[in-house]
């Protein structure tokens, strides 16, 4: 199965479910709001990050 | 090639455009940093899996003295931001538990079955590894599924959240992580083998740009390089698509959680960054005169074997708070506790993932063992 299955075509399907998750994403959530969008840099923001990260509960 | 390696950029650099257009500059940044991380874990080979197989199969320690060298860059800078910042910047810290080292010893054995971490599945996807693309899929869904059990694990039992700094202030806490690092790499360059101690100027130069762009991702999102919300969030969406109801659920409950799912993937930080991680692998292979060979072909068991190796390995990602990149190098470069044991439990899981491997892991020709 491998051997039919090259390098660019597994990378380019790898790459097509990642776009598709964000496409099927903006489908169901809508885009962000970018007016509530946060700005570039946090450091020197004065606001609290918002994100969530693997080590939180 | 020209018009190969033009489309290369355009779908780089584009996806950067379309964060920043879609989401505003913060996205854009950070898919450019995940790009960053895929360009330099692709194109220099710096990984986190295959270090630790190499220090017990071949008793080479230069890819480990490489990550110890880049925790170490990271924690030299970002104790001291962190505790300057403490109302911008947030650490990677999480209670150390059972459920914790249990998820960090799974993760550590099945890594060496997917032949990946959690940065390494996106690697090994992006570059065109089919074993990677199948870990992927797996990693996903195993995380999501993490979600949904995590308050039942955590309540066997933890530890309150410990950090160094919390525990010995910044100062000298950044002073005992670097103690600990030169420990590790004290035992690691007794377990080597002469000549493969000191790391090669491209794993110098690849420790230092990991660790600018960890930095560059603690000053831009506000909070450590992780990989494995991200690969939950994506799983949750896909649920909530297919009519899944979340909301029941404690940990998606949870506001912080509902917040993002309710939001797009383009404002979530660590989706952002795995999303330009992958495509700077894939970037670094199509840019390549010679893409590459595929893998070995593994027998159907053994490709049935990695697709369950990884589910598992998503699974236990989300018990242990982190893989080798939240958990390790974010846990352990930012104070916490957790990050150490983290670093025990996953090794330890790491040795007999390695024995497991030649069991599971086997190629269609009768030429051994999977490589």
């Amino acid at each position: 199965m491998s051997a039919r299955l090259s390098r660019p075509l597994v990378a380019t399907l790898a790459l097509g479910i990642v776009l598709g998750i964000v496409a099927l994403d903006l489908a169901t959530a809508g885009a962000p709001d970018l007016f509530t969008a946060p700005s570039a840099i946090a450091l020197g923001s004065g606001a609290a990050p918002t994100g969530a990260h693997c080590s939180g509960n | 090639m020209i018009l190969r390696r033009a489309s290369v950029l355009l779908v780089a650099l584009g996806f950067a455009l379309f964060a920043f257009v879609m989401a505003g500059p913060r996205a854009g940044l950070l898919v450019l940093i995940g790009l960053g991380f895929g360009l330099v874990l692709e194109g220099m080979r710096f990984g986190f899996a295959g270090p630790w197989r190499m220090i017990v199969t071949d008793r080479d320690g230069r890819g480990l003295i490489a990550q110890l060298i880049a925790i170490a860059l990271v924690a030299a800078v970002a104790f001291p931001l962190l505790a300057a910042n403490s109302t911008e910047l947030v650490p990677a810290h999480a209670p150390v538990g059972f459920a914790m080292i249990l998820g960090a010893f799974v993760f550590g054995a099945m890594m060496q079955l997917v032949m990946g971490c959690g940065s390494g599945t996106l690697v090994n996807a992006g570059s065109g590894n089919l074993v990677g693309l199948i870990a992927l899929a797996g990693f996903i869904g195993g995380s999501f599924a993490g979600t949904l059990h995590l308050d039942w694990w955590t309540a066997l039992g933890a530890l309150p959240v410990l950090s160094l700094q919390g525990m010995l202030g910044p100062d000298l806490g950044l002073v005992a992580t670097l103690i600990g690092l030169a420990l590790v790499a004290g035992l690691t360059l007794a377990r080597a083998a002469p000549g493969k101690r000191m790391p090669p100027r491209r794993l110098w130069l690849a420790a230092a740009l990991i660790a600018a762009l960890a930095l560059a991702n603690l000053v831009i999102a506000g909070q450590p390089w992780g990989i494995v919300y991200g690969l939950g969030l994506w799983g949750a969406k896909i649920a909530q698509a297919g009519g899944a109801d979340l909301g029941a659920t404690a940990f998606w409950a949870a506001e912080a959680n509902a917040t993002r799912l309710a939001s797009s993937i383009l404002t979530d930080v660590t989706s952002l960054t795995n999303i330009g991680l992958l495509i700077g692998a894939f970037a670094v292979m199509r840019w390549r005169t010679d893409p590459g060979a595929q893998t070995q072909a593994l027998t159907a068991t053994s490709y049935a074997a990695v697709l369950a190796a990884a589910l598992i390995l998503g699974y236990s990602a989300r018990l242990a708070f982190g893989c080798n990149v939240g958990a390790f190098f974010s846990g352990i470069s930012t104070g916490s506790l957790h990050g150490w044991v983290w670093l025990l439990a996953a090794f330890a899981g790491s040795t007999l993932g390695l024995r497991l491997r030649p069991i599971l892991l086997r190629p269609t020709s009768t030429q051994g063992a999977y490589a």
